[in-house]
């Protein structure tokens, strides 16, 4: 099954020193790195601060667009890993080892398998 | 051969084994299926056939394994209706392995009775699963694993029955789409998984024992089906000695269960409790279990919790209960797993064992953290001990606000009783303690 690894936490107000960065970034590497190994990454990103999110909803085919998040929680959504596990238990194992789950939460949603997918579809991508 | 017996005797034979055996058919045809849905019709379909043909035929020389084959061909069939509708090829695949995976079943032969008991093993873990809500993980086991059905439980939680039949398709959708594993954890996991089935079962006892509202013959039936469950994850995970200790505890309790209530239904207190009513098979039962625990090496809160129940079992009288010994016990049982109420339960030992100045210097640090101020045997605890000691005016506030917190009419009964003592001028002050 597949599962997309949702990493919350506060986002950070001021600069964080270079070599705390570095070292964050260090444990995310090893763990991809791990997650590689094992054919279980199927893809994963950081992403920029809610303070870049921009929101798009279309309403009576008009788009609107608002600055910021969806939603302005405590918690905000910093990155994801998608993973292949072969059940809750393994992607438990795997969010539980995503540095962030120290400070932040990992919600583990397991991803929809579309029933109606065609062959051609599944292709279309790439 | 199939023995004849009256008509009256086979309803009563189907929904004996209703209770004992619908865990195991339906955990035997989850482990094929993958499917609570499907193995739940196919369980319940065999109950029907079977109050259906058995008062006329006869009842088979093994009932259980009766049921569970004819589960295990109402699937088929089930199945085979599904294919009809459906033209995907991977479901038709997969259907088929299913299928002869089905025909495997034989739950005749001695050696398949291993096979049988891993299948309730592994279902109790799913049921019991973290990733599922607590009162999921305690409906779900009782309607999978227990012999009780929806409406029973529904009763026996106050609940309308809607509101708990969907709470289990929640929690059963949850397992299908969130892929919660059927199997016994591995080594890593068992412990802390291990304890969390505990603690379900425990929930499922105190539900059907603390609380005096309610259908009483649905929550004694709750108590019973988690000693039932507990007695079954002791014969599945033999040696395990927190099991043992959970088990004991629940016996040790359920032991005074006739002994608690009064005439009018109403809670009566350990100290007024009519001792000879206790079950001292129970207490028997528990006493050994507890020291077989104990024995192994491996302490735990359940076994702890267990010696003082036993301790309250032994004593036949109030005044005989060693509390010294239970102080000792609620001490470790504070290191193990600290929370305010055993460090009150604590006091409350220790001003028994070493007289109500000592106790009542322990609850006042407690009343002082704040923690416990919505606690009515907080207050209730400390105003018997002022009384004690003859400071009345505050055991009079302490009494009054215990009165105000509880819920419970015997409880506030009991508690304003005392209040008008400690009020009442030139009256003798003390009643027996």
């Amino acid at each position: 099954m597949q599962y997309a690894l949702l990493i919350y936490g506060q986002e950070r107000s001021e600069e964080v020193p270079e070599d705390l960065m570095a070292a964050e970034f260090g444990a995310y590497e090893t763990l991809t790195a791990f997650l590689r190994d094992r054919g279980a990454m199927k893809g994963g990103e950081a992403l920029e601060p809610t303070a870049t999110a921009t929101t798009v909803r279309v309403r009576d085919g008009k788009t609107l667009t608002t600055d910021g998040p969806f939603a302005e929680t405590k918690e905000a959504l910093g990155g994801f890993y998608l993973v292949e596990a072969a059940d809750l238990d393994e992607a438990i194992r795997f969010a539980a080892m995503i540095p962030g789950a120290t400070r932040g939460s990992i919600e583990i949603r397991p991803v929809f398998d579309v029933p109606y997918a065609t062959a051609d579809a599944s292709q279309a991508g790439g | 051969m199939p023995s004849r017996e009256p008509p009256e005797a086979a309803h009563q034979l189907v929904d004996r084994l209703f209770r004992d055996e619908q865990g195991r058919a339906i955990a035997t045809l989850i482990r094929v299926l993958g499917d609570f849905d499907l193995a739940e019709e196919a369980v319940q379909d065999a109950f029907i056939a079977a109050l259906e043909t058995w008062p006329a035929r006869g009842v088979p020389d093994n009932p259980g394994a009766w049921i569970t084959t004819t589960a295990r061909n109402r699937a088929i069939d089930r199945l085979r209706r599904r294919k009809r509708l459906s033209e995907k090829i991977d479901v038709l695949a997969r259907d088929a392995t299913t299928e002869s995976e089905l025909r495997a079943i034989d739950p005749e032969p001695a050696e398949d009775a291993m096979a049988i008991a891993d299948d309730r093993l592994r279902l109790i873990f799913t049921c019991c699963h973290p990733a599922l809500a607590m009162d999921a993980r305690v409906a779900l086991t009782l309607r999978v694993l227990g012999g009780l059905t929806t409406p029973e439980i529904a009763r026996a939680f106050l609940l309308p029955e809607p509101t708990l039949a969907q709470r289990l398709v929640r929690a059963k959708r949850k397992i299908r789409a969130a892929g919660i594993p059927y199997r016994v954890p591995p080594a890593d996991l068992l412990p802390e998984r291990l304890a969390g089935v505990l603690h379900v079962l425990y929930l499922v006892f105190n539900e059907g024992y603390a609380a005096t509202s309610g259908d009483a013959l649905v929550r004694r039936e709750l108590s019973a089906e988690a000693i039932r469950l507990a007695r079954l994850v002791d014969r599945l995970l033999p040696d395990e000695p927190e099991i043992l200790g959970l088990l004991a505890l629940m016996l040790l309790h359920d032991a005074r269960r006739e002994a608690r209530v009064g005439g009018d239904g109403e809670l009566v207190l350990l100290d007024d409790q009519d001792r000879s009513r206790w079950d001292r098979e129970r207490i028997a039962e528990g006493q050994a279990l507890v020291e077989r625990a104990l024995r192994m090496g491996r302490p735990g809160p359940y076994q702890v919790q267990a010696a003082i129940a036993a301790l309250h079992d032994e004593a036949l009288t109030p005044a005989a209960t060693d509390w010294g010994q239970i102080a000792a016990l609620y001490r470790a049982l504070a290191a193990m797993a600290p929370s305010p109420v055993v460090e009150l339960n604590l006091a409350v030992a220790v001003a028994m064992a070493d007289g109500p100045a000592v106790g009542l210097a322990m609850m006042d640090g407690i009343a002082a953290s704040g923690e416990l101020d919505r606690y009515p045997y907080l207050h209730a605890a400390r105003a018997d001990l002022l009384r004690r000691l003859d400071r009345r005016t505050e055991a009079a506030a302490a009494y009054r606000r215990a009165v105000a917190l509880t819920t419970n009419g015997a409880e506030q009964t009991y508690l304003r009783r005392r209040l008008v003592e400690v009020s009442t001028p030139g009256r003798s002050r003390r009643l027996p303690n």
